[in-house]
């Protein structure tokens, strides 16, 4: 270790060095920013049928409820924590949803459905914060017993919902030209936007997610901070849950099993740090919606969808090593 | 280094008597811009105990890394047995014989002695580890060296200086002739001291060579039969330790006059006056022993002490990061139960921690948020940020400590660490706290912002801010407080006031005889005048 080698953290010494200190941060939010351009370009050039509004629409619909559950991880995050049960409890709201809403109504359904997704988030605050159990964990045990929880509520049946199609307006409405599950979408994603960008939780969530200690001694609920973003992530997953149930007008307790993973994927692949402290719900976005265009892409050129995974992996590999990259630079 | 034996290490302790086993000339080491070591030559006899004493920072831990192979030398030789090497790993050190004996043992703790002992270097065969020859081997070691520990014992259930035993065993099987031990007493009972003691002399009866840094000026001196002093970097002279004293050792560790290094201190009003805004009645906690003290409004007192003499550990435990297990604090006169950081922020203290990276800052968020966050609500409204505001704020804050405004928004990590702790400053003054603890203000900070930082502890202490400055640096301590506490074990040891507040009189309390203080000591009201 000799000391010309190691970058002091003080003043940069000359111009070019600080030129490259302070590009750090913007090189690094420009990061998905770039390759989602270009991949957006070259499917526009390379396929007729992409940059179509049917087309645009529709991958917007199948992303809407991975959009809103990736937002909300992305709070979780950056806290400092994980959330790998969000596949479970999308699957549960589901179940619990559609087995409601045939006897109670599309209200009361729906209702429930947050309810346990809020309940499962903040069990899953409690037990990663209070209880000092790794989140990953915590939140691994937590999907298996949700996801036991929902075969139970089934019986393993899947629950077809045509007793009940109101339960279909929920996603299926269409207003002004664009379906409501796009609608809802949006406005989850606007919502958590401003909570994390212009609330005072969302500076405690970066504080808490950065350095947890320098947050407790400038007088941060880092407890407190946490669950609320596990609550969060819960409730959203859950809310995913009862809009694919209204998309396809049926659940059933094994759907989004590897969800929790493709959303983990698309808010790193953003640029989201897995270290907590860093992160945005722009990049989410563009790293959920990154990902279904690699896979729209595939599926409009008549690529072999099973290439499709192994690039899924390299393009993960690539964003967690920027991340790293990034990192090596400081302290 | 598997192939090392014990019975092997008889042929290669080699070598005519009196060359020393160790020798550094015009060695110099720099960390970013501060200068750790400055053209230090030293020699080390073999066979001899050699202590190196210092006050912290003086560059005695620098100096035993490179001898060690932590860290190398910018400029300058190191001579190991008359061969110039540079190491760039504690293994190679290791290869040249020289093991460092560390403050943090490095075993495996459900392992057994001996496997520690061996551990990395066990007697193999196919990949598979040779029991009986490892059993073998270990009681011929224990044999040699007389120390006793039962070989099949788990090493995690021994006591701390047993585990140094272990470590020490491991250093002698890898055939070390010169073992460094860095504060090895720090963490023992004065029972387990006098036992490292026998085994120090024991290792230097037996040829090995030993260099031995502590604090603890009557354990130099028994043991060690050279002694080397270090200030501020620089050798001050080497000796044998027969012609020293503790007052001759402590008058060659003092430094240099405190010049104008500090802003003239406020007038303090007569402390009977005022009633104190803080006053910690008996406290104990972690590392902490029954400690009172009191902090009057505009009145700086300084905190000196070893480091590990608990003052850090009594700061948190004034702000509530840390339980109490004893005693109660006292807020403008009333008992206030602070049992959080935000407690204490409430109750009107401020803590600037320890350490600005570790637990200070949020190193990759901007000035801006780093300024504002323990005062988020004044920012805006309806737990909404208003970023104009958040900014406003800190400007104003950061304008008068000299921060530049176009980098308000760069990520902290880029900033000086002068500028740095001017931000976590920045961050406590927008509080507006009436008690405020600095913990170890100017580490790392170059002299200028220094002397900005003292104006500004200066400055609110004028403006009625009550402080308590912890500080490593006895001449910061000196010169920025009023009053002087001094800790040592994790008890208030010595109270100094007006012409008791020296140098001398500040390491003598701080040194004094024993490793380990009665507790919870009395002193502190018998010192007030």
């Amino acid at each position: 270790m000799t000391t010309d080698t190691v970058a002091p953290t003080g003043v940069p010494q000359t111009p070019m060095k600080a030129m490259l200190v302070r590009n750090i941060p913007t090189a690094r939010s420009a990061g998905i920013l770039v390759p989602f351009i270009i991949l957006f370009a070259v499917l526009s050039v390379g396929s007729g049928s992409f940059l179509t509004k049917p087309n645009l629409l529709n991958i917007l619909d199948q992303q809407s409820a991975t959009l809103i559950m990736a937002a909300a991880g992305t709070l979780v995050l950056i806290s400092g924590g994980l959330d790998l049960s969000v596949g479970a409890t999308y699957a549960l709201a589901g179940v619990v949803a559609a087995q409601t809403a045939q006897h109670h109504g599309v209200l009361p359904a729906v209702l429930l459905a947050l309810l346990v997704g809020l309940a499962i988030g903040v069990v899953n605050g409690f037990i990663s914060t209070v209880c000092r159990i790794n989140s990953l964990i915590a939140t691994l045990s937590m999907s298996f017993i949700v996801s036991g929880v929902a075969s139970k509520v089934t019986n393993g049946n899947l629950i077809v919902l045509t007793s009940q199609p109101h339960f279909a307006k929920i996603a299926q409405t269409t207003f002004l030209t664009v379906r409501t599950s796009i609608w809802i979408a949006l406005a989850a994603l606007i919502v958590l936007g401003v909570v994390l960008s212009r609330s005072t939780l969302g500076r405690y969530l970066y504080a808490a997610g950065g350095n947890p200690t320098a947050a407790r001694l400038a007088g941060v609920r880092v407890t407190g901070v946490r669950i609320a973003a596990f609550a969060a992530s819960g409730t959203a997953a859950a809310a995913a849950g009862v809009i694919d149930t209204s998309r396809v007008l049926s659940a059933q307790s094994s759907s989004g099993q590897t969800l929790a993973f493709t959303v983990l994927a698309g808010i790193v692949v953003g640029g989201t740090s897995i270290l907590g402290g860093e992160g945005a719900i722009w990049r989410t976005v563009l790293g959920v919606l990154f990902i279904a265009l690699v896979g729209n892409g595939f599926d409009l050129l008549g690529v072999n969808p099973l290439y499709q995974q192994i690039t899924l992996g390299f393009i993960l590999l690539v964003a967690v090593g920027l991340d790293a990259w990034t990192r090596t630079d400081r302290r | 280094m598997a192939r090392l034996t014990v019975a092997e290490r008889t042929d290669v302790t080699p070598v005519a008597g009196d060359q020393p086993i160790v020798r550094l000339t015009g060695v110099s080491k720099s960390y970013g811009g501060v200068r750790a070591l400055k053209d230090v030559s030293l020699s080390i006899r073999r066979g001899e105990v050699h202590a190196l004493v210092g006050e912290n920072g003086a560059g005695k831990s620098t100096l035993s890394k490179i001898i060690a192979g932590v860290e190398s030398q910018d400029r300058g030789e190191l001579i190991v047995n008359e061969h110039v090497v540079r190491f760039s790993s504690p293994r190679e050190a290791l290869a040249h014989g020289i093991a460092t004996i560390a403050q943090e043992l490095a075993l495996v703790p459900a392992l057994s002695v001996a496997q520690n002992v061996y551990l990395g270097a066990e007697p193999r065969r196919l990949g598979f580890i040779g029991r009986r020859r490892l059993a073998a081997r270990y009681a011929a070691l224990a044999d040699e060296t007389g120390f006793d520990l039962p070989a099949r014992q788990p090493t995690g259930t021994l006591r701390t200086a047993d585990q140094q035993k272990v470590e020490i065993l491991r250093a002698i099987s890898r055939n070390a002739s010169l073992i460094i031990m860095d504060e090895p007493t720090a963490a023992l009972s004065r029972q387990d001291t006098v036992k490292l003691h026998e085994m120090i002399r024991h290792l230097a009866r037996s040829g090995r060579t030993v260099l031995l840094i502590s604090h603890f000026l009557s354990e130099v001196l028994s043991l060690a039969d050279t002694v080397s002093v270090l200030r501020d970097g620089a050798l001050v002279r080497t000796g044998p330790a027969a012609e020293e004293t503790e007052a001759s050792l402590i008058e060659a560790m003092l430094g240099r006059s405190l010049g104008s290094v500090f802003p003239p201190k406020s007038p303090v009003a007569d402390p009977g006056a005022t009633a104190p805004v803080i006053e910690a009645l008996e406290v104990s906690a972690p590392g902490v022993y029954g400690v009172s003290l009191r902090v009057h409004p505009g009145e700086i007192v300084g905190l000196a002490g070893l480091v590990g003499a608990g003052r850090t550990e009594l700061a948190h435990a004034l702000f509530g990061n840390a339980k109490l297990t004893h005693g109660s604090i006292l807020v403008d006169g009333r008992t206030r139960s602070i049992r959080s950081p935000r407690q204490a922020l409430g109750a009107g203290m401020f803590l600037i921690p320890e350490s600005r990276k570790d637990s200070g800052l949020l190193l990759n968020r901007s000035v801006v948020e780093n300024v504002t966050v323990s005062a988020l609500k004044t920012c805006g409204r309806f737990g909404l940020v208003w970023r104009r505001r958040q900014r406003r704020a800190t400007a104003t804050l950061t304008e008068s400590l000299s921060i530049s405004a176009s980098r308000l928004n760069a990520p902290v990590w880029t900033l000086s660490g002068g500028n740095q702790q001017k931000v976590l400053f920045a961050r406590g003054l927008m509080r507006r706290p009436k008690f405020l603890i600095a913990d170890e203000p100017t580490r790392g900070v170059d002299v200028g912002s220094r002397r900005a930082i003292y104006d500004l502890i200066t400055e609110q202490a004028r403006a009625g801010l009550a402080v308590l400055v912890i500080s490593s640096d006895i001449e910061e301590v000196l010169g920025l407080a009023h009053r002087v506490l001094v800790m040592r074990g994790g008890s208030l040891v010595a109270e100094l006031v007006g012409a008791a507040m020296t140098e001398h009189d500040v390491l003598t309390a701080a040194f004094s005889e024993g490793a380990n203080p009665p507790r919870p000591t009395l002193e502190i009201a018998k010192a007030t005048p």
